[in-house]
């Protein structure tokens, strides 16, 4: 019931990559039939992924992480158009990885507007185009919410951007391999995504990056990716990634209509609960997400209530956190402090049941109980 | 369904108590409260006790209750603390610290701490609430601790205005 946080390595996939690890284990770098061989293997990859968003080969960068590709994009954009402004426009429901290396910019003189939510967590179409300045460089409003799942209007946002003549990024860790993403339709400048979100494995990330845009790289070395991301190709977790892909591409459709099917049966069992609310909006929501919060109760205290019988959850309560706050997200979308920690984020994936939903369904009412039985606040607010 | 396999990071004793908790609830007619910590940082502790005078006169605790918003730490420690205090003195138990706590409980993680902290202030302000109500004299060590956590309670409430409304509404904290 965690899926969003990572996904396990699919069976086919990790045949694929078996053989990189030390049989087809060289370099890309190098000219010899080992080297080239690699070579082959990280082209292929890029080429399936780069055809399955719409976008040219040399369009797509991996990297280690979504984390990193983020990094890149925010610095590298800032850095590389500095001349033309300085100012970004963050959504305010980003992923930290955004946040902070936006706050990182703002420390080296950029402008940062950070963009509010509605109650849904959409931006507001119209709030963004006011936000826009002469010297905007760049907006960056990820593609899907990683803890509410709610889906941008990416495509009209890409719009105003192209009409402003700002480029405009989105992560779309939670989105990609869940929905078909054309990035020209979409009018996506820079997208970035992961491998271990979809069933590949950890370590590898991408960022489809529009021919022409200008940017820094963070990584200086040998050149590699187009002189974007320097260090030796992790050829292993590249031709996993690729496979996910392809797996994505074959079985999407069909696997995010079974989840849809499973994650509303989740969210109307778990509404019966009393005083209990779902977090993002009832329909434009990722497929296997699902978010609620419970009044009265500890977010922390349930996720591990429920671990102890068998369910793996996430909640966004500031004592599940190591900085003691509650998740910004539910907080921008116009949850009280309280409410925000008595959060609980359910997210489906490749290989769960009907049965796991209606055991959760069947526990979370207890769990929920017990826990209010301790509470000084049960009935009270 | 897969059975939990690695251990939490919190010892045997503190998933003892957050699993079964002990004396949960509300004392109808204490004779002390004490409710600490804040919905900001997301643990809020009340505590009641009942105190009867034994064949010596010396006050003892002869029951005590709890509920408590938070999370894991927060819930065992507070039911922890009720099962320690009964039948202790009122001297005695004022000497109970959030070290005392740790002892018994086994480590926390480091950011788990302020928990035992909470728990040790709810005693305390619970002991305070008592010795105030019957017009006793508050000994130096427990009025120093009572001018801290209300002092810390300001601080916050400058901090987040909302705070303040909560308490209000919810807790009808005057």
């Amino acid at each position: 019931m965690d899926y969003a946080a990572t996904t396990p390595v699919d069976p086919r996939v990790l045949k694929k990559m078996k053989p990189f690890f030390n049989k087809k284990f060289g370099n890309t770098m190098s000219l010899h039939s080992f080297g080239r061989e690699a070579k082959q293997a990280l082209e292929q990859s890029r080429v399936d992924i780069a055809k399955f968003i719409g976008a040219q080969d040399e369009e797509v960068i991996f990297t280690s992480s979504v984390t990193e590709a983020n990094n890149m994009v925010l610095k590298g954009v800032a850095f590389a158009n500095k001349d033309k402004g300085k100012h970004i426009i963050v959504s305010s429901i980003e992923h930290d990885c955004v946040l902070n290396s936006a706050r990182w910019l703002k420390k080296q003189g950029f402008n940062i507007t950070f963009l509010p939510v509605d109650k849904y967590g959409f931006v507001n179409l119209g709030v963004l185009e006011d936000t826009i300045r002469k010297d905007t460089i760049l907006v960056s409003i990820m593609h899907s919410n990683n803890e509410i799942g709610t889906i941008e209007p990416v495509k009209e946002i890409g719009k105003i951007c192209r009409d402003h003549d700002v480029y405009f990024h989105t992560d779309a860790a939670q989105s990609f391999g869940k929905m078909l993403i054309d990035v020209k339709k979409e009018n996506i400048d820079i997208m970035t995504v992961s491998s271990h979100k979809i069933y590949g494995p950890k370590g590898v990330g991408a960022a489809y990056i529009r021919k022409g845009a200008n940017i820094e790289p963070l990584i200086h070395g040998g050149g590699h990716e187009f002189g974007l991301r320097s260090s030796t190709t992790n050829t292993t977790g590249i031709v996993g990634f690729a496979e996910a892909v392809r797996i994505c591409k074959r079985e999407m459709k069909k696997e995010s209509a079974k989840l849809s099917k499973l994650r509303d049966k989740l969210i109307k069992g778990v509404l019966k609960i009393e005083n209990s609310h779902l977090n993002g909006h009832p329909k434009k929501r990722l497929p296997n997400n699902a978010n609620f919060w419970f009044a009265f109760i500890e977010g922390e205290a349930l996720v591990t209530q429920l671990d102890l019988r068998g369910i793996a959850a996430s909640t966004g309560s500031a004592c599940s956190s190591d900085t003691l706050e509650p998740s910004h997200v539910l907080l921008a979308i116009g949850l009280r402090q309280e409410e925000a920690h008595g959060s609980l984020r359910l997210s489906l994936g490749r290989w769960s049941k009907k049965q796991e939903v209606d055991y959760v369904i069947k526990v979370l009412p207890k769990v929920v109980n017990n826990l209010r039985k301790i509470s000084p606040f049960k009935g009270r607010w | 369904m897969v059975v939990m396999k690695y251990n939490l990071p919190y010892s045997k004793k503190i998933m003892k108590y957050f699993k079964n908790p002990k004396n949960i609830g509300r004392i109808k007619q204490p004779d002390g409260i004490g409710r600490v910590g804040n919905i900001v940082c997301g643990d809020v502790m009340e505590l009641y006790i009942k105190v009867k005078k034994d064949k010596r006169g010396i006050e003892k605790i002869s029951d005590a209750k709890f509920q408590t918003f938070g999370c894991v730490v927060a819930i065992a420690l507070s039911s922890m603390l009720t099962e320690m205090v009964k039948g202790k003195s009122l001297r005695d138990a004022m000497k109970i610290t959030n070290k005392t706590l740790l002892k018994e409980s086994g480590k926390v993680p480091p950011i788990k701490v302020h928990c035992s902290v909470l728990a040790a202030d709810a005693l305390q302000e619970t002991i305070y609430n008592y010795l105030s109500k019957h017009k006793r004299k508050i000994p130096k060590e427990l009025e120093k601790q009572h001018t801290r956590i209300m002092k810390e309670l300001k601080t916050l409430e400058s901090a987040h205005p909302e705070l303040v409304t909560f308490e209000k509404k919810v807790l009808k904290r005057k």
